[in-house]
C-alpha cells in the first residue's frame, strides 16, 4: 500500500509541475503578439539598408491567389510570364511592370523546352525511386518464403546486393550497358528525353559480321567520370541502376538458405559490372539485338519495353545457373528424388513484399518511357495492373482446382508473373492483350514451378525461375504476338511504313536523303499517305493493328534464346570459377543450424524460439 | 496437506473458457504454455506449392494448476466440461501428486503457498 501511495504522490507532483509549465507557456504565447511586431518590423529595415542604399522600389506583395485548380481563368498561381526566368532579359526596350524584359519568342521556347526536360527528369527519377523500393519487396518476399533460421541471411543478401550493386554499376556496368545510349539508332526526329547530355554517351565496341555492324558493349561513362558529368546522364544512371538491382536480386531468392555469404558478396560485383550489362547493351544500348531490325529487317529489332528479357529473364537465368551450381537445400529432395515441401515461415512478409513489388512496378513500366511528357504512361500503368490481376486470379484458380486450396504463395507468384510478362509489351498492347498476357502468365508460373522442381530437379525456394524466367520469356514473346502497332514507330531506328497492304521499311541512318524520303512517304503529297506503324506482332490485327508483322516475333525469339543461352552459360561459368576461390555453398553444419548466426553473427529472431519443421529427415 | 497438479492439454481456442471455469471455482493461479504434439488424432497433411507435407505436431495449450486435494474433483470436472467439443483432438487431463510448494517471495510452504 505504501508504495502505491508513494507512486500516486509522485504522479501528482509531476502532474502539477507539468500543468504549471504548460500554463506559463500559454501565458507567454498570449503575450507574444504584443511584443513581436516591433521587432519583426525592425529587422528587415536594418539588414538591407547598408547593402543597397539606392534599392529600387520593392514590388508590392501580390495578393493571395486562389489555387489554380479552382480558379478559372487561371490566376497568377498557374504561371505567367513573370515566372519565366533568364539571366538577362534579352529585350529591354519594353519592360514589364515587374522590371523584367519582355519575353521573346526564343526565350519562351527555351522555357517550354526546359519544362519538358524537367518534367521528364522528375518523372524518371520518381520512377527510379519507386523501383528502388522494390528491393524491399524482394527482401520481404524472399525472406518470408524461406525459413526463420535463415531470415537475417536472406535479408542481408537483399540489402547488400543494393549497396555492392551501386558501386559495381558506377564503376563498370553502366558504361558497358549504356555507353552508347545517345549514339544508338533511333526514330527519325527522336530527341533524348532527359536532355541533350545523353548524346555524350556515344561509344560502342562494334564488330562486323555478315557485312553488318554488331554492337557488343558501350565504352563511355566508366566511373561516371567528368566526361559524362551531366544531369541527363546521372538521371539515366539512377533509373538504370535500380533495374540492374532488380535483376541482381533475383538469384538471392533462388539460391537462398544455402548460399555462402562470401560467395554472394563477390557475385554482387560480378553481376553489377558484367553479368547484367552485356545482354542489356544488346537490347537497350543499341547493340546487335536492337540492330536486328536495321540489319536483317526483323521487325523493329528485339523490342523489350521495360525489361522482361533484359531484367527478368536475365536475372532468372543467373538464378537458374546459381541454383544448379549451389545445389538443393538439405532435405529438399527425398532419397526417392521426390521434392519435399519446405514451407514459408511468414506469409505476412510474402504478401507485403508482393504488394510492394506491384507498387514499385508503376515505376518500373511507366517510368521506362524516361519521359513524363509521354502520355503513353497512362496506358502502360493500366496494362501493368491488368496483367497482374489476371495473373493472380488464374494462378489462384489453378491451385484451387488442382490441389483444393489456393496457395497464397502461388497467388503471389501469379501476381508477379503477370507483372513480369507485361513488362516487355506494356506499351505496345491494348487492354485485352494485357489481360490475356497476364492470364497466360498465371498458368505458366504454376507449370514453371513444377517444371523446375520436378523435371529439372532444381531447388528454387521462391519460384524465381518460374516467375522471372518463364514469364520473362513469355513477356517478350507475347510482344511479338500481340503488339498492335499503336506505339513505337521508328523503334531502334526502323520505320515500318504501311499503306494498302504493302510495307516499306526506312532505316534511319541520319542522312538527308532518308529524311526526305520519310517526309515524302508520310506526307500528304502524291507519294504520301503511308502510315508509320508502331511495333506490331504476329497477331496484331486481333488487337486493332492494320496488318500483322511476323518478323517481329522472329526478332523476339532470337532475343529470348540469346538471353537464355548466353546468360545461363556466362553465369554458370562465373559460379564455377568463383567457386574455385570461395566455396559457393555454406557448410552443412551451418545450413542445418541456420545461416544467421554462423555467417552473420546475429539471429533474426533471438527472442523467439524457432523450430525448423522441415529438416527432420535430411536428404 | 496433500496437493495435486492438474495438467490439461486443450485446444488453443478453449483457453478462455477453461480459465473462466477454473477461476470460477476460486482457483487463483495457473501456468499456460503453448505446446505442440499429437495423440491418437495424429497430424494432418497439407499441400505447399503442390508438394504434400505432414503437419505432425498440432498446436495445443497446456494448462498447469496446483491446488489443494479437496478441490481436484471439481476442478477436473470444470476443465473437462469447458474444453470439450466432442470432436477428435480435444486433449487430455493428467492429475498427479505434488510433494511441496514454496512461494519464492515469502518462503511460505505447503497449501499457503498454492
Amino acid at each position: 500500500m505504501l508504495t502505491h501511495m508513494k507512486k500516486l504522490a509522485l504522479l501528482a507532483t509531476a502532474g502539477t509541475f507539468l500543468c504549471t509549465a504548460w500554463a506559463s507557456t500559454a501565458r507567454a504565447e498570449d503575450a507574444t503578439p504584443a511584443a513581436a511586431p516591433p521587432a519583426a518590423q525592425a529587422t528587415p529595415a536594418a539588414a538591407p539598408a547598408p547593402a543597397t542604399p539606392a534599392a529600387p522600389a520593392v514590388p508590392a506583395v501580390p495578393a493571395p491567389q486562389q489555387p489554380d485548380s479552382v480558379a478559372y481563368p487561371p490566376g497568377a498561381n498557374a504561371g505567367t510570364a513573370t515566372d519565366l526566368a533568364w539571366p538577362v532579359p534579352a529585350d529591354l526596350t519594353s519592360v514589364n511592370p515587374d522590371g523584367k524584359g519582355k519575353v521573346t519568342n526564343d526565350e519562351l521556347i527555351a522555357n517550354v523546352a526546359h519544362n519538358k526536360v524537367s518534367i521528364n527528369i522528375v518523372w524518371t527519377l520518381v520512377g527510379g525511386f519507386l523501383v528502388m523500393f522494390m528491393q524491399l519487396g524482394f527482401a520481404l518476399l524472399e525472406t518470408g518464403l524461406t525459413r526463420a533460421k535463415n531470415a537475417a541471411h536472406t535479408m542481408s543478401m537483399n540489402l547488400m546486393v543494393y549497396g555492392i550493386g551501386i558501386l559495381g554499376w558506377w564503376a563498370v556496368g553502366f558504361a558497358l550497358m549504356f555507353g552508347n545510349f545517345g549514339g544508338a539508332a533511333a526514330a527519325i526526329g527522336w530527341q533524348p528525353s532527359l536532355g541533350q547530355g545523353l548524346l555524350l554517351l556515344n561509344g560502342e565496341h562494334t564488330i562486323t559480321l555478315f557485312g553488318h555492324p554488331f554492337g557488343l558493349w558501350g565504352t563511355k561513362g566508366f566511373f561516371l567520370n567528368n566526361g559524362v558529368f551531366d544531369t541527363a546522364i546521372f538521371c539515366l544512371f539512377l533509373f538504370e541502376m535500380v533495374f540492374m538491382d532488380t535483376a541482381a536480386t533475383i538469384p538471392t531468392g533462388a539460391m537462398a538458405e544455402r548460399w555462402n555469404y562470401k560467395s554472394f558478396f563477390i557475385y554482387g560485383f560480378w553481376v553489377s559490372m558484367f553479368g547484367y550489362a552485356l545482354f542489356g547493351n544488346w537490347v537497350w544500348g543499341g547493340g546487335w539485338l536492337a540492330q536486328l531490325g536495321q540489319n536483317f529487317g526483323l521487325g523493329h529489332g528485339h523490342v523489350d519495353f521495360a525489361g522482361s528479357s533484359v531484367v527478368h529473364l536475365c536475372g532468372a537465368m543467373i538464378a537458374l545457373a546459381g541454383a544448379i551450381c549451389v545445389g538443393p537445400r538439405l532435405g529438399k529432395f527425398g532419397k526417392d528424388g521426390k521434392p519435399r515441401a519446405i514451407p514459408a515461415h511468414d506469409i505476412t512478409l510474402v504478401v507485403a513484399g508482393t504488394i510492394i513489388l506491384a507498387f514499385g512496378w508503376f515505376g518500373f513500366n511507366p517510368g521506362s518511357t524516361l519521359a513524363g511528357t509521354d502520355n503513353r504512361i497512362s496506358i502502360i500503368a493500366v496494362n501493368t495492373m491488368l496483367a497482374s490481376a489476371s495473373g493472380a486470379v488464374v494462378s489462384a484458380l489453378i491451385m484451387w482446382m488442382v490441389f483444393g486450396k489456393p496457395d497464397p504463395t502461388m497467388m503471389c507468384n501469379g501476381l508477379l508473373a503477370g507483372l513480369v510478362a507485361i513488362t516487355a509489351p506494356c506499351a505496345f498492347v491494348n487492354s485485352a492483350g494485357a489481360v490475356l498476357i497476364g492470364a497466360i502468365a498465371g498458368g505458366l508460373v504454376v507449370a514453371g514451378v513444377f517444371f523446375v522442381e520436378r523435371v529439372l530437379k532444381v531447388d528454387d525456394p521462391v519460384g524465381a525461375v518460374a516467375v522471372h524466367g518463364v514469364n520473362g520469356a513469355w513477356g517478350v514473346l507475347s510482344l511479338g504476338l500481340f503488339a498492335n502497332g499503336s506505339y513505337g514507330a521508328g523503334w531502334n531506328g526502323v520505320h515500318k511504313l504501311f499503306k494498302d497492304g504493302a510495307w516499306t521499311i526506312i532505316n534511319n541512318d541520319g542522312t538527308p536523303d532518308t529524311l526526305k524520303k520519310f517526309a515524302d512517304l508520310t506526307g500528304t503529297g502524291p507519294n504520301g499517305g503511308w502510315a508509320d506503324q508502331g511495333v506490331t506482332g504476329l497477331l496484331g490485327t486481333w488487337f486493332g493493328a492494320p496488318a500483322n508483322d511476323a518478323s517481329q516475333l522472329t526478332a523476339q525469339i532470337i532475343g529470348t534464346l540469346t538471353c537464355i543461352v548466353f546468360i545461363f552459360l556466362f553465369a554458370f561459368a562465373w559460379f564455377k570459377l568463383s567457386g574455385l576461390i570461395v566455396p559457393i555453398r555454406s557448410t552443412r553444419e551451418n545450413e542445418i543450424n541456420g545461416l544467421d548466426e554462423p555467417e552473420l553473427g546475429v539471429e533474426c529472431y533471438p527472442d523467439f524460439q524457432t523450430t525448423d519443421k522441415s529438416s527432420t529427415s535430411l536428404g | 496437506m496433500l496437493m495435486k497438479k492438474i495438467e490439461a492439454i486443450i485446444k488453443p481456442f478453449k483457453l478462455e473458457e477453461v480459465k473462466d471455469a477454473l477461476t470460477g471455482l476460486g482457483i487463483e493461479g495457473m501456468t499456460v504454455t503453448e505446446v505442440k504434439g499429437f495423440g491418437r488424432q495424429k497430424g494432418q497433411t497439407e499441400i505447399y506449392r503442390g508438394s504434400e507435407y505432414a503437419v505432425d505436431f498440432l498446436p495445443k495449450i497446456k494448462i498447469e494448476v496446483i491446488l489443494a486435494d479437496n478441490l481436484v474433483n471439481d476442478a477436473v470436472t470444470a476443465v473437462v466440461k469447458a474444453a470439450k467439443t466432442g470432436s477428435i483432438g480435444d486433449g487430455k487431463v493428467f492429475v498427479s501428486d505434488v510433494g511441496e510448494t514454496i512461494r519464492i517471495r515469502t518462503g511460505e510452504t505447503g497449501e499457503q503457498a498454492v
